[in-house]
C-alpha cells in the first residue's frame, strides 16, 4: 500500500540531494492540535475516533498542500509498512502501537505529515532537510491557520492549546532538529553538552526519539517547553543552543582532526573499506560507517555530492527498509547480508579518499 | 525584607532551603523547621527531594482526589495514573491539581503564544448566542414582548452569520 511513498521520486529526506548541510540533517516541527466536543482518542471509544478520523480526513483534503497527498488508515497497513513510515519519520511509535481508527495523511514531496489520533485528535508534523526553523515554522503556521478555519480546536486563553498530556500545553509546539555530532561523541564531550542544555529547556534525545538508541552519531535534539513562552521565543532559544552546539562540534572536530590525525585517519579509511567491501553489516555498524563517512565529506575528503546518498543510506538501511526491499520476510542475519549488498552497490563508484584536502566543513 | 519565604506544606516561616537538580531540572523547596523534620530532611542521606516532589504535586484534599470531568467521567486517579487529561474539558476540572505540576513541566502558566482566530470566534460566537438566549428567556418570563422580539432578532442574525460563515468555509 505504500509503494507511492518509497517510491515518491520527491521524498524529502531521501531525495533531496542539493541541499544538505555538515551536521544538521533535518529540521522538524510539530503541532499538537485536538478538536472540541470529543475525548482525547485514548479516552474516546471506536465510534467517536473513527468520527475523528474520517472529519479530519475530509478537512484536511481540502488543504491545497495535501492536494495530491495520501492518506493511510493504521489498521490497512502491515507491520512491516508501518515500520517503513517510522523508519521515514512520517510517523511516531505511538501511532504504530496505536488502537485502531488512526491514520496518517501525507503530503506528495513528504514534507508534510499529518496523524489522526495519535496522542492529540491531530498531530501537524512539517519536515525539511537542513537548518530550516524559521521557514518551516512560517510555512506550519500558515497551515496550522486554514486548519484552525475548517476545524474546531480545543483552546483556551490561559493554557493555550488544549492537549492530552499537559506536557504540551500552550502552543503545542515541539521542534526538533536532528544533529550528526561524531565529534562531540568521540571527544567524549556529548555528555556535558546534554546536561548543559538540559538547564535551558533543551531535550537531547537518540535518533527516534524518546527512549530510542543513539546510532550513528546522531541526535535529536528539541523544546522542552511550550507553555509560557511565545512559538518565537522558543524557535529563537533553540536556534541558538543549536548553533552554539554546531560551533562547539565543529572544534570538537577540528581538534580531534588535529590531535589524533592518524586515529582519524583509520576511522574513515576502515569505515570506507567496510562500505565497499563488506558482506554482512548489521544496522548498528551500518550508522556507524555511515556517520564516519558523512565526517568524511564534511572534512572534504570526499566530495559534498556524496553526502545526500549517506543521508538517504542513514533510513534506508533500517530493518524495516531492508525488509521492505526484499520483498519477502527475511531472517535478521540474512538482512545483514541484504544491507551490505546495498551498501557496496550504492557506494561502488565511491572516488579514493583524499586525506590532502585538509578543508575543514564550513 | 518584603519576601519571606513560607514553607510548603504549612504557612510557617520557611527557614530550611532545599535544591536539589532531579532530570536536569532545578528544584527548590522552602520548609518550616518542623514540616523538616517530618519529611525526614534533616537526614540528608539517601533523601530524594524527587519522592516529595511527586507526592506533592497533588493536594492532598480529599474533595479533590474526588474531582470527575463532568464531560468524559475522567476522574482524579485516572489523570493520576496516566498523567494525561481525559478530554480538553478535563482541563476546567482538574484545574486545582494542575498548576504544581505545570510549574515543574514548564517555564510559565500562562499561554503567550498563538491565538487561533478562528476558534476564538467560533467560541465567542457561542457565548453570545448563549448570553442572548438567556436573556431572551427572561424576558418572555417578565413578558417584556418588546426586548424579547429585539432579542429574538439579535439571535437570528447571529445564526444567518454563523450560516454564511459555515458555507463559505464548507
Amino acid at each position: 500500500m505504500i509503494e507511492s511513498i518509497i517510491d515518491g521520486k520527491k521524498a524529502e529526506l531521501t531525495q533531496s540531494s542539493k541541499r544538505t548541510s555538515p551536521v544538521v540533517l533535518s529540521t522538524r516541527i510539530r503541532l499538537a492540535r485536538n478538536l472540541v466536543g470529543v475525548p482525547f482518542p485514548q479516552r474516546a471509544n471506536l465510534s467517536q475516533r473513527r468520527d475523528v478520523l474520517s472529519d479530519c480526513v475530509t478537512q484536511l483534503g481540502r488543504l491545497d498542500i495535501m492536494k495530491l497527498g495520501t492518506f493511510f488508515e493504521l489498521e490497512e497497513l502491515s507491520s512491516l509498512e508501518k515500520q517503513v513510515l517510522l523508519e521515514r519519520h512520517l510517523i511516531s511509535n505511538e501511532l504504530k502501537e496505536g488502537a485502531k481508527g488512526c491514520g496518517v495523511y501525507i503530503n506528495s514531496d513528504q514534507t508534510c505529515s499529518i496523524m489522526i489520533n495519535e496522542e492529540d485528535h491531530i498531530r501537524i508534523q512539517f519536515l525539511k532537510t537542513g537548518f530550516n526553523l524559521k521557514s518551516l515554522w512560517k510555512r506550519i503556521n500558515a497551515f496550522d491557520d486554514a486548519i484552525d478555519e475548517y476545524l474546531d480546536l480545543a483552546y483556551s486563553k490561559d493554557l493555550g492549546y488544549l492537549t492530552a498530556c499537559p506536557t504540551n500545553l500552550g502552543t503545542g509546539m515541539r521542534a526538533s532538529v536532528m544533529m550528526h555530532l561524531p565529534g562531540l561523541v568521540l571527544s567524549g564531550n556529548m555528555d556535558k553538552i546534554t546536561r548543559a542544555v538540559g538547564q535551558l529547556g533543551i531535550v537531547v534525545r537518540g535518533h527516534f526519539g524518546e527512549g530510542s538508541d543513539v546510532t550513528g552519531h546522531i541526535f535529536q535534539i528539541s523544546n522542552q517547553y511550550t507553555l509560557g513562552e511565545s512559538e518565537a521565543e522558543i524557535l529563537e532559544r533553540l536556534g541558538n543552543v543549536l548553533k552554539g552546539i554546531i560551533d562547539q562540534e565543529i572544534n570538537a572536530r577540528f581538534k580531534y582532526h588535529e590531535e589524533q590525525p592518524d586515529l582519524l585517519l583509520d576511522q574513515i579509511g576502515r569505515a570506507y573499506g567496510v562500505l565497499q567491501n563488506a558482506h554482512v553489516l548489521s544496522s548498528n555498524e551500518a550508522m556507524q560507517v555511515l556517520s564516519l563517512i558523512r565526517l568524511a565529506v564534511d572534512f572534504g575528503f570526499l566530495p559534498e555530492t556524496r553526502r545526500a546518498e549517506v543521508d538517504r543510506c542513514f533510513i534506508e538501511c533500517q530493518p524495516g527498509h531492508i525488509q521492505y526491499d526484499a520483498k519477502t520476510d527475511i531472517e535478521p542475519e540474512l538482512r545483514d547480508i541484504a544491507r551490505a549488498a546495498k551498501l557496496r552497490s550504492v557506494f561502488s563508484k565511491l572516488p579514493p579518499l583524499s586525506f590532502d584536502n585538509k578543508d575543514e566543513s564550513k | 525584607m518584603g519576601n519571606v519565604l513560607k514553607c510548603k506544606f504549612c504557612d510557617e516561616v520557611a527557614t530550611v532551603h532545599l535544591t536539589q537538580i532531579i532530570n536536569n531540572k532545578i528544584h527548590k523547596v522552602d520548609l518550616c523547621e518542623n514540616c523538616a523534620q517530618n519529611k525526614g530532611v534533616s537526614d540528608s542521606e539517601g533523601y530524594s527531594l524527587a519522592e516529595m516532589l511527586m507526592q506533592t504535586n497533588i493536594p492532598a484534599d480529599q474533595d479533590e482526589l474526588q474531582a470527575q470531568c463532568q464531560s468524559c467521567g475522567y476522574g482524579t486517579s485516572d489523570f493520576r495514573r496516566t498523567g494525561r487529561m481525559g478530554c480538553s474539558e478535563c482541563y476546567t476540572t482538574f484545574e486545582p491539581l494542575l498548576e504544581p505540576i505545570l510549574e515543574d513541566m514548564h517555564s510559565g502558566l500562562k499561554h503567550i503564544g498563538k491565538v487561533p482566530a478562528f476558534a476564538l470566534n467560533r467560541q465567542s460566537f457561542l457565548t453570545q448566542m448563549n448570553n442572548l438566549k438567556v436573556s431572551l428567556a427572561r424576558a418572555i418570563e417578565s413578558e417584556a414582548y418588546e426586548e424579547a422580539a429585539q432579542y429574538r432578532d439579535k439571535i437570528q442574525a447571529l445564526e444567518s452569520e454563523l450560516q454564511k460563515e459555515k458555507s463559505s468555509s464548507s
